[in-house]
């Protein structure tokens, strides 16, 4: 196959990845909250140069009447690509993939947020993806997460999520774009951490049943640290005198 | 934008919400069936003639029809040895009363692109095999699912029907001169599928797990779990759906249960429709 | 002593959404901002928590929704003018309505034109008398302190931001008043209402609810701090008279 010759080596001799990481490090993240004035709640979510922005609209009234429902918010979730997020320009046209995303990372909100407290409204949420480097979906759904507790609507937890993945027969933590692409894996899986829940949870690619068990191990772990981080970039902007 | 609806919610009353948890208690389903258990199975092969392969699923009540269309076209310039494969879910208005004629849906979106994900990355289907001339001509492997009646578990039914369908077809005899191909009437006996793939579908209704969900557990369900398996067991997708939540240590426990539901699929396709 | 559970955290503490408060079965009101599964209790929201006498609330510091409270007496300005009564905008997920026959105190006759009381654009303070979750708030005119406002200024901020100046800990909001001279009414959606008796006052108090409002400040003694400095240099010290304490 002609894609071979252009596979790059995903691990070198010393086990270290594309991008000099080890197999179970995370790259740097950057969370800021508040950057947008008209939206209730926004933030922005950086991890590696994979870069979201994300905006969040209500609770508030839903129109049309009709398609609200009496016992529960109705949440509007849109995921988006910039066209110059990725190497090649993106058709601004919502694609396949982003219907589906949009789809996915709502059902994932769905879990979070309180929406029985207020029936007959609605929620929308706004996803950018402002620079693509793999894992735009989790980056997407937490920048979402950080803006929703920005806006103060309750929510069950913070959701945190990485990309576990499979280069070269390793198992990676978080995945960069050579390995998104090149990898015999990916998984992108997010949880609540404070109530150990799963919100969201793929896999394309192939694994064994052992290897899906290892790489749900170093999942918890990475979004461990990274929900530490979370919840470290909100409360930080309160000052605390100790 | 993907937008909350209560499409299938408004169907389950309380009281058989009580019966259908109450009979899991003791280990059964309103239908019968044990927790681990998927529907009574048929498979029609070449139900639809003028398509190059097809194939008529029932799972239970739920019924899906595929058919696939192979065209001469040209490679994409980065696969120049490989074939293509486009597959298309809809799930039409016959199929349930509150679907609208349309373009697909996120629900129909997702359901392609799982079934297209388990076909690709499995490799159960062969892309090299529809090469006619390297760098030139291959053939473009169109496969359309068709959702005829809405019962439950459409996921696992229409991985069913795209794989029997691609089964089913065999490629045509073609004459290459040079650059030139001529397609001829007769088929060769070359089918694309390399071997078969299957998704088994786990829905979580109250602190239950079961296997094939049909159209009212699948109401009540918090989060369903679909996983695709290969003959040799190798996981090849995994999409979890609905808008609830499971506990990480339960994923484990689940997959153990899609797999021996696996194996069964597949000695079921093996033994009973000849599909291996 | 038998205690209904433990609690987790400290008196004042910021907590996050996720955040596990309690274990127990402690008796507190309902609130939105704390959710419970099985014993245990847990923040939804980025706040600040209450903690006394063995129970604990969230208030929380984020956030620009009213959350309706029946009982509660709010500022709303109207919206929209209906047959029988008016839509006011409370800064609630919901609208609100006001009966016509609740402001005037008589029903009303079909064709009256009801702006002649209450116009597109007027403030109204009212109570919430009805809030479930199968209607939108109504609201009721009745009492001295409720009816249309008809002098002053009127600014806003956030809900939550309110719900702390008027909360059990009452210097800071002492302070902006006693600093200013003004009278100050603080709704506790977000609105706030003032008299002042110069337009020198009236500036400085903007300023300092200004300042309230973007200021992040988790300590209601911190943010008292910044504001009583911020109002001094305004109007200099001579107009600062003896100012409460806590």
């Amino acid at each position: 196959m002609l894609a071979a010759q252009q596979r790059p080596r995903l691990i070198d001799e010393r086990g270290l990845r594309t991008d000099g990481r080890r197999p179970d490090e995370l790259r740097p993240i950057r969370i800021e909250l508040g950057v947008l004035k008209n939206a209730d709640g926004s933030a922005i979510f950086e991890m590696g140069n994979t870069k979201v922005i994300a905006a969040v609209y209500g609770p508030k009234e839903m129109h049309p009447r009709h398609m609200a429902l009496p016992d529960r918010t109705v949440l509007r979730v849109r995921y988006h690509m910039t066209p110059f997020s990725t190497d090649e320009r993106k058709n601004p046209a919502p694609s396949r993939r982003e219907i589906e995303l949009s789809k996915v990372i709502r059902e994932a909100l769905e879990s979070a947020i309180l929406t029985e407290l207020f029936p007959r409204a609605t929620i929308d949420v706004f996803m950018e993806v402002l620079q693509a480097d793999a894992g735009t979906r989790l980056v997407s759904l937490m920048a979402a997460s950080m803006a929703l507790a920005d806006a103060g609507i309750p929510m069950r937890d913070l959701i945190a999520g990485v990309a576990v993945g499979k280069a070269d027969g390793v198992l990676v933590l978080d995945l960069n774009e050579a390995e998104d692409m090149w990898g015999e894996a990916d998984m992108p899986i997010a949880m609540m951490p404070s109530l150990n829940k799963v919100v969201l949870f793929q896999l394309n690619g192939t694994m064994t049943p052992e290897e899906l068990r290892q790489a749900l191990e170093l999942a918890k772990k990475g979004i461990a640290e990274i929900y530490q981080l979370e919840k470290k970039a909100i409360k930080e902007k309160f000052v605390e005198v100790s | 934008m993907s937008v909350t609806s209560d499409r299938l919610q408004t169907i389950v009353s309380n009281v058989k919400k009580a019966s259908i948890l109450k009979a899991l208690e003791r280990g059964v389903r309103l239908d019968n069936r044990k927790p681990d258990e998927y529907r009574p199975l048929s498979i029609t092969l070449g139900y639809a003639k003028k398509a190059d392969g097809s194939a008529l699923v029932k799972l239970g009540d739920t019924m899906v029809l595929a058919g696939t269309k192979l065209e001469m076209d040209e490679p994409f310039p980065d696969t120049p040895n490989q074939g293509n494969l486009m597959v298309n879910v809809e799930l039409l208005p016959l199929a349930y009363e509150t679907f609208e004629p349309g373009p697909p849906d996120e629900n129909a979106i997702e359901l392609a692109r799982v079934v297209d994900r388990s076909l690709r990355d499995s490799k159960a289907v062969d892309l090299s095999k529809l090469v006619i001339i390297p760098g030139k001509k291959v053939w473009s492997l169109w496969v359309d699912v068709y959702v005829l009646d809405f019962a439950g578990n459409v996921m696992d039914a229409s991985t069913i029907a795209a794989v029997a369908a691609i089964y089913n077809t065999k490629l045509p005899k073609v004459e290459v001169n040079g650059e030139e191909v001529k397609v001829l009437t007769e088929r060769t006996d070359v089918t694309p599928l390399a071997y078969p793939v299957v998704t088994l579908t786990a829905a979580k209704v109250g602190n239950f797990v079961v296997i094939d969900p049909n159209l009212e557990e699948e109401s009540i369900a918090d989060a369903k779990l679909s996983i695709s398996y290969t003959p040799d067991m190798r996981i090849v997708g995994i999409q979890k759906s609905l808008g609830g939540a499971m506990k990480l240590e339960e994923i484990p426990q689940i997959e153990e249960v899609t797999r021996k539901a696996a194996n069964r699929l597949f000695s079921e396709l093996k033994n009973t429709f000849g599909i291996a | 002593m038998n205690l209904p559970g433990q609690i987790f955290v400290m008196d004042q503490q910021v907590v996050c959404p996720g955040d596990l408060l309690a274990e127990g079965d402690f008796e507190i009101p309902w609130s939105p901002y704390i959710y419970k599964e099985s014993n245990r209790y847990y923040a939804s929201v980025v706040g600040v928590v209450d903690v006394k006498n063995g129970t604990f609330t969230v208030i929380p510091l984020k956030g620009s929704k009213y959350w309706p409270r029946v009982g509660d007496t709010v500022l709303g300005m109207v919206e929209e003018i209906e047959l029988y009564g008016w839509t006011v905008d409370i800064r609630a997920p919901y609208p609100a309505y006001l009966p016509a026959s609740s402001l005037l105190n008589r029903p009303i006759t079909a064709g009256e034109d009801l702006r002649r009381y209450l116009d597109v654009g007027d403030y109204i303070v009212a109570k919430v008398e009805v809030f479930d979750r199968t209607t939108n708030p109504i609201l009721a005119v009745r009492g001295s302190d409720t009816g249309k406002v008809t002098d002053g200024t009127v600014v806003s901020i956030s809900p939550s931001k309110a719900s702390r100046l008027i909360g059990r800990n009452r210097s800071l909001l002492n302070t902006l008043v006693s600093m200013t001279g003004c009278h100050l009414m603080v709704y506790p959606n977000g609105m706030i209402h003032m008299r002042c008796p110069s337009s020198a006052q009236e500036e400085a108090i903007k300023g300092a609810i200004s300042l309230i409002e973007i200021e992040q400040e988790s300590r209601i003694s911190d943010l008292t701090e910044k504001v009583r400095r911020f109002i001094a240099s305004k109007l200099g010290e001579t107009n600062a008279s003896s100012s409460a304490e806590a």
